[in-house]
């Protein structure tokens, strides 16, 4: 059986008195497809961010290909980042660069010729469904487009693992289809490690390999996606079919449905 | 909160921000080592902070330079000591007054923006994208900045006690009947290089903190429009306090 690619254990993370993640332990094999699921602000985005480290965790292991990413310098982290893409939620493009430069950032950075970058984002660019628009400005662009060009330049510089924030938050149903399309391409066509993070049950269904419940600090379930109906846990149950009563409490929810019953 | 909590309250925030600007100061500087520099962000920058500042400092130049030379003749009238306002104008301009009011407009207009775009870029994830594609936000974010800050300063100093001077001169030779020749003679007479050092001196520290603060309040900012806009007018009240008080120690270090 083959190592994980991404193992992560105990991870610990707290904001003042507020802890998010407590002793979560969650392994990645090579080429799947993740996908962590959980109610808004469980999480999610923290633990992305503590595996980029972009937040220090304050306690756990982080092993990529079995190399410990937290024990690495500033410098290090920055290398490794080249094995990495990443598609923010709210995209994060660039306002004062065109389209191509976007996209072709990470290649630009690496010294890339000018030529060969822009010919590689006006690639990517048409592999998402996007060509032409490579004179563009963030700004031209509609939500949508602004997803896919951040797609694109995620997997510009071919990485070999790519992270995606909620992915199809903010995007009509038609467009997060196209999204989750992609991802599936994506996986299909370069095999790719992928880690998705969502509350969108229907995109985690069709982009997920596995799909892994966050809840009280740590994963709490992990299924296929055909079991995401059928799984009879209760608080995967509360969360798949969307109510407000059971195990899930949010701050608030009992007083709303005490006034809604009476 | 009593008077007594409020004063440990803000000597608190004030220890904190100050360690906050030293520590992005020093990473900043400690990344000025190695390569990668940036030189075209450099350049992008200094055209920012000098080229687009030119015309707010050349006009408060201008207008500084001729009240003085009114003020000084209103006073220097009472003891026929008019030849002396050319030398009043220049040691003013020279001195303090030059690199002060240059730096305080360069931090209403430059520290203001650089918050402002770090500041959207932290909120709209863009700092942490920089990351991402294995860039280092404060190399490629904050460093050409400061490095811009603290090359054009200077020269935008030079530029003003210049237009001041000359403002001087206009108002002293074209409107109080002036001898042109005495107002330059005086100008020249009795300044010395040190006075065009200190200046300078003061005008490269106060290019460094008005970038280091505008940097860091945009860097660390948090909380959507709301704290964008918090970061920006942070980045102009601490920057022109910083060079207010900095200003006294620096003269009184330099010439005491």
């Amino acid at each position: 059986m083959s190592k994980p690619r991404i193992s992560i254990r105990g991870l610990s993370k707290r904001f003042d008195d507020h802890v998010v993640l407590q002793d979560l332990n969650l392994d990645i094999m090579p080429g799947e497809s993740m996908v962590v699921i959980g109610q808004s602000g469980i999480g999610k985005s923290v633990l992305i961010k503590c595996i980029l480290g972009l937040l220090k965790p304050d306690a756990g292991e982080i092993f990529v290909d079995g190399e410990n990413w937290l024990e690495f310098s500033e410098d290090e982290q920055l290398a490794h980042m080249q094995r990495i893409g990443m598609l923010f939620q709210g995209s994060a493009l660039f306002d004062s660069l065109p389209v191509w430069k976007n996209v072709a950032f990470a290649l630009l950075q690496r010294g890339t010729d000018e030529a060969k970058a822009r010919a590689r984002a006006a690639e990517v660019l048409a592999w998402v469904g996007l060509p032409g628009i490579e004179e563009k400005m963030p700004v031209e662009l509609s939500g949508g487009m602004m997803k896919r060009v951040g797609f694109a330049r995620a997997i510009c510089h071919r990485p070999d693992m790519i992270f995606f924030d909620e992915p199809t938050t903010g995007i009509d149903p038609i467009m997060a289809d196209v999204i989750n399309r992609l991802i599936r391409r994506l996986h299909r066509e370069f095999k790719t490690t992928l880690l998705s993070i969502t509350h969108d049950l229907t995109s985690a269904a069709k982009i997920g390999d596995t799909i892994a419940m966050l809840y009280q600090g740590s994963i709490h379930r992990q299924i296929t996606p055909e079991q995401l109906h059928s799984d009879q846990d209760p608080v995967l149950r509360q969360f798949v079919e969307g109510r407000a009563e059971g195990p899930i409490q949010q701050e608030g929810n009992e007083e709303i449905m005490r006034d809604t019953q009476t | 909160m009593n008077l007594l909590q409020r004063i440990g309250y803000y000597t608190e925030q004030v220890l904190l921000r100050t360690g906050q600007y030293a520590a992005m100061f020093g990473k900043v500087v400690h990344r000025m080592a190695s390569p990668p520099w940036y030189p075209r962000l450099i350049l992008q920058q200094a055209e920012e902070v000098g080229v687009q500042s030119l015309p707010v400092v050349l006009l408060t130049a201008l207008f500084t330079g001729m009240v003085l030379a009114l003020q000084s003749y209103i006073v220097f009238h009472r003891f026929a000591a008019e030849s002396m306002i050319g030398a009043v104008v220049s040691l003013s301009m020279v001195r303090e007054l030059g690199p002060v009011l240059v730096a305080l407009m360069v931090a209403g207009r430059v520290g203001s923006s650089f918050a402002a775009e770090l500041g959207t870029m932290r909120v709209s994830e863009q700092i942490d994208a920089l990351w991402t594609l294995s860039t280092d936000p404060l190399r490629y974010l904050v460093m050409p900045r400061l490095i811009a800050a603290v090359l054009m300063l200077p020269l935008l100093v030079i530029v003003a006690d210049f237009l001041g001077i000359m403002g001087g001169y206009a108002i002293s030779v074209g409107m109080l009947d002036q001898n042109p020749a005495v107002y330059i003679e005086k100008s020249t007479q009795f300044m010395e290089l040190d006075d065009m050092y200190s200046g300078l001196i003061k005008a490269v520290f106060f290019g460094m903190l008005i970038s280091v603060i505008g940097c860091t309040e945009g860097f660390h900012c948090r909380g959507g429009a709301e704290g964008v806009g918090r970061a920006t007018t942070n980045a102009v009240v601490i920057a022109c306090m910083s060079i207010l008080v900095s200003d006294y120690f620096l003269t009184a270090w330099m010439f005491g």
